[in-house]
C-alpha cells in the first residue's frame, strides 16, 4: 500500500493543463509539417504555415494556442494499492484545473446548460477514473475545445450495417461539418460497447500519439482506410480546399451487444492537446 | 487564393463590400467588436424592447470571438475566432440593421446569405485555431458591454493587418463550397 496526498494531484494538473494549452505535442506538430509537405492547395498551405507559426507563438508562454482552453477532460488509471489521503479525490482534481485556468489565463468556457452563467473557474471537469493494478497514478489532461466537440456524434448501427456501416458514418459525419471544426482534425472512433462506452472509446483514441495506428493489423488498415477516404473530401485546412482534412483517424473497438453496432465519432481540432504524468 | 491582399478599414460601407469577391484576401485594420453566442441574444433582446445596442451597428463588423482572459500589459488574449452557425439565428437582424461585415470560422444558414446579398454585408473567414497568432494584430482591447458574461463579453478591438479571407460575398457565393470543389476527389 502506497500513501499519497490527493495534493500531489492537484499540483500535477494545474501543471499539466497548462503545459496542453500552451505547449503543442510535438507528434502534432510533425504531423502539420508532413501535412504541410503534401498539401497541393496554397491557400492550404498558407494556413498550414499559420497554424504552426501559431503553435511557435503559444510555446513562448504568454498566448495559449487557442483561444478556447476547453472543457477540462481527466483521465485517471488509479492503482489498486494506492490510498489517497488529504481530502476527496474528485475535489483535488478540479482545485488542479481551477489553479491552472487561473494562473495559465486561460478561458475558463463552463456554464450553465440554461442560464448560461459561466462558473467562472472551468469546473466542474470531466473526470474518467479506472481503478488499475499496482501503486502508481497515471493521470492525463486533455483540454476539448467546444466546436469541435459540437460536430462530434454517437450513433447504435444495426449490426447488419457492418464496417462499410461505419466508414460511411465516419466520412459523412467529417464530410457534414466541413469548416466547422477547425481542420486539420484528428477523428477518434469509437466501436462497440453501449451508447456511453463508444463515446469514452473515441474519446481516449484520441490519446494516442499520432503516428501510432492501432496494434490489431485488421484496426490499423481501417484506419489508414478512413483516412484515405476522409482527406479525399476536399474540405482542407481551415475547411477552404486541400487535400488535409485529418491528420489522423484513431480506433479503438470492444464487443458489443448482439443487437447492435455502436460507433462514436469524437472529432478534435488540429489543437490536439493533452499531457500526461505519472506520480 | 488572390496574391495581394486588399486593405481595408472600418467602418464599411456596402460600395466596399461589394466590391469584394470571395477568396479575396483581406487585411483589416480599425476598430472591429467581439460578440458570441450570448452577447448576441443581449443584443437582438436589447433591438427587440428598442433599447440602445453596445455599439452602432450600420457600417460595423463583428468578430465572432470570446478571447482568452488578457494578461497584465497585454492589449488582449488568444482570440480566434468561433464557429459562426452558432449566430446564424441573429445575424441577419443586424445585417438589417445595417452591419457590414462578420468574422468567424464555419459555413452560414441560407438566411444569412440571403440578408448579405439583400443589404449588401460579407463574411470573413479568419483561420480557426490561430488565436496566438491573430493576438498580435489586436493593438488595444478593451470589455464595452456584459462584463458579466466573462469570456463572452462584447470587446472593442483595435487591429492592425487582421488576415482574413472573403467566404461570402455580396452575391451569395460560397468559398467553402467552390474549394472544397476544387480538391474533392
Amino acid at each position: 500500500m502506497r500513501e499519497i496526498q490527493v495534493k500531489e494531484i492537484t499540483a500535477k494538473l494545474r501543471e499539466l493543463f497548462q503545459s496542453a494549452c500552451y505547449n503543442l505535442g510535438e507528434d502534432v506538430i510533425e504531423a502539420l509539417d508532413r501535412a504541410r509537405k503534401a498539401e497541393e492547395s496554397p491557400i492550404g498551405v498558407a494556413i498550414l504555415d499559420e497554424i504552426i507559426e501559431n503553435a511557435k507563438i503559444a510555446r513562448e508562454g504568454v498566448y495559449p494556442l487557442c483561444q478556447d482552453c476547453g472543457l477540462a477532460v481527466v483521465f485517471i488509471d488509479l492503482g489498486q494499492d494506492v490510498h489517497l489521503v488529504g481530502g476527496s479525490l474528485e475535489e483535488a482534481v478540479n482545485e488542479g484545473v481551477r489553479q491552472a485556468y487561473k494562473e495559465g489565463f486561460l478561458r475558463k468556457s463552463v456554464c450553465d446548460c440554461f442560464t448560461r452563467k459561466n462558473t467562472g473557474d472551468n469546473t466542474p471537469c470531466i473526470l474518467h477514473v479506472r481503478i488499475v493494478p499496482g501503486e502508481k497514478i497515471h493521470i492525463v489532461c486533455a483540454p476539448k475545445g467546444g466546436g469541435s466537440e459540437n460536430m462530434s456524434r454517437v450513433q447504435l448501427l444495426p449490426p447488419a450495417a457492418g464496417v462499410e456501416g461505419v466508414k460511411k458514418l465516419v466520412v459523412d459525419r467529417v464530410r457534414e461539418s466541413g469548416s466547422n471544426p477547425c481542420p486539420p482534425i484528428v477523428v477518434g472512433v469509437g466501436i462497440g460497447g453501449n451508447l456511453e462506452q463508444s463515446a469514452i472509446l473515441a474519446k481516449r483514441s484520441l490519446l494516442r500519439p499520432l503516428g501510432n495506428p492501432n496494434p490489431s493489423l485488421e484496426l490499423a488498415n481501417l484506419e489508414q482506410e478512413i483516412l484515405e477516404k476522409v482527406n479525399r473530401l476536399g474540405i482542407g485546412p481551415a475547411g477552404l480546399g486541400g487535400r488535409t482534412t485529418a491528420l489522423a483517424v484513431h480506433i479503438e473497438m470492444t464487443n458489443c451487444h448482439i443487437a447492435s453496432l455502436p460507433v462514436a465519432i469524437n472529432i478534435n481540432c488540429h489543437s490536439h492537446r493533452h499531457k500526461e504524468a505519472v506520480i | 487564393m488572390k496574391e495581394k491582399a486588399i486593405k481595408l478599414k472600418t467602418p464599411l460601407t456596402s460600395e466596399q463590400v461589394s466590391k469584394l469577391k470571395i477568396g479575396d484576401r483581406v487585411l483589416l485594420s480599425g476598430v472591429i467588436y467581439t460578440s458570441r453566442d450570448a452577447a448576441h441574444k443581449r443584443i437582438v433582446d436589447a433591438m427587440d424592447k428598442g433599447e440602445k445596442t453596445p455599439m452602432e451597428i450600420a457600417g460595423t463588423v463583428i468578430y465572432y470571438a470570446g478571447p482568452s482572459p488578457t494578461r497584465p500589459g497585454n492589449p488582449i488574449g488568444s482570440v480566434g475566432p468561433t464557429t459562426s452557425y452558432r449566430m446564424d439565428s441573429y445575424a441577419p437582424r443586424l445585417i438589417e440593421k445595417g452591419l457590414k461585415g462578420m468574422i468567424g470560422k464555419g459555413s452560414r444558414g441560407k438566411e444569412v446569405i440571403e440578408a448579405m446579398k439583400k443589404h449588401k454585408a460579407v463574411y470573413f473567414g479568419a483561420t480557426g485555431g490561430a488565436a496566438a497568432l491573430i493576438a498580435r494584430v489586436v493593438k488595444k482591447g478593451q470589455v464595452i458591454a456584459y462584463p458579466e458574461l466573462g469570456p463572452e463579453a462584447v470587446n472593442m478591438l483595435e487591429v492592425e493587418d487582421f488576415p482574413l479571407v472573403v467566404i461570402n460575398d455580396v452575391t451569395g457565393a460560397d468559398l467553402y463550397e467552390e474549394g472544397v470543389k476544387k480538391y474533392q476527389k
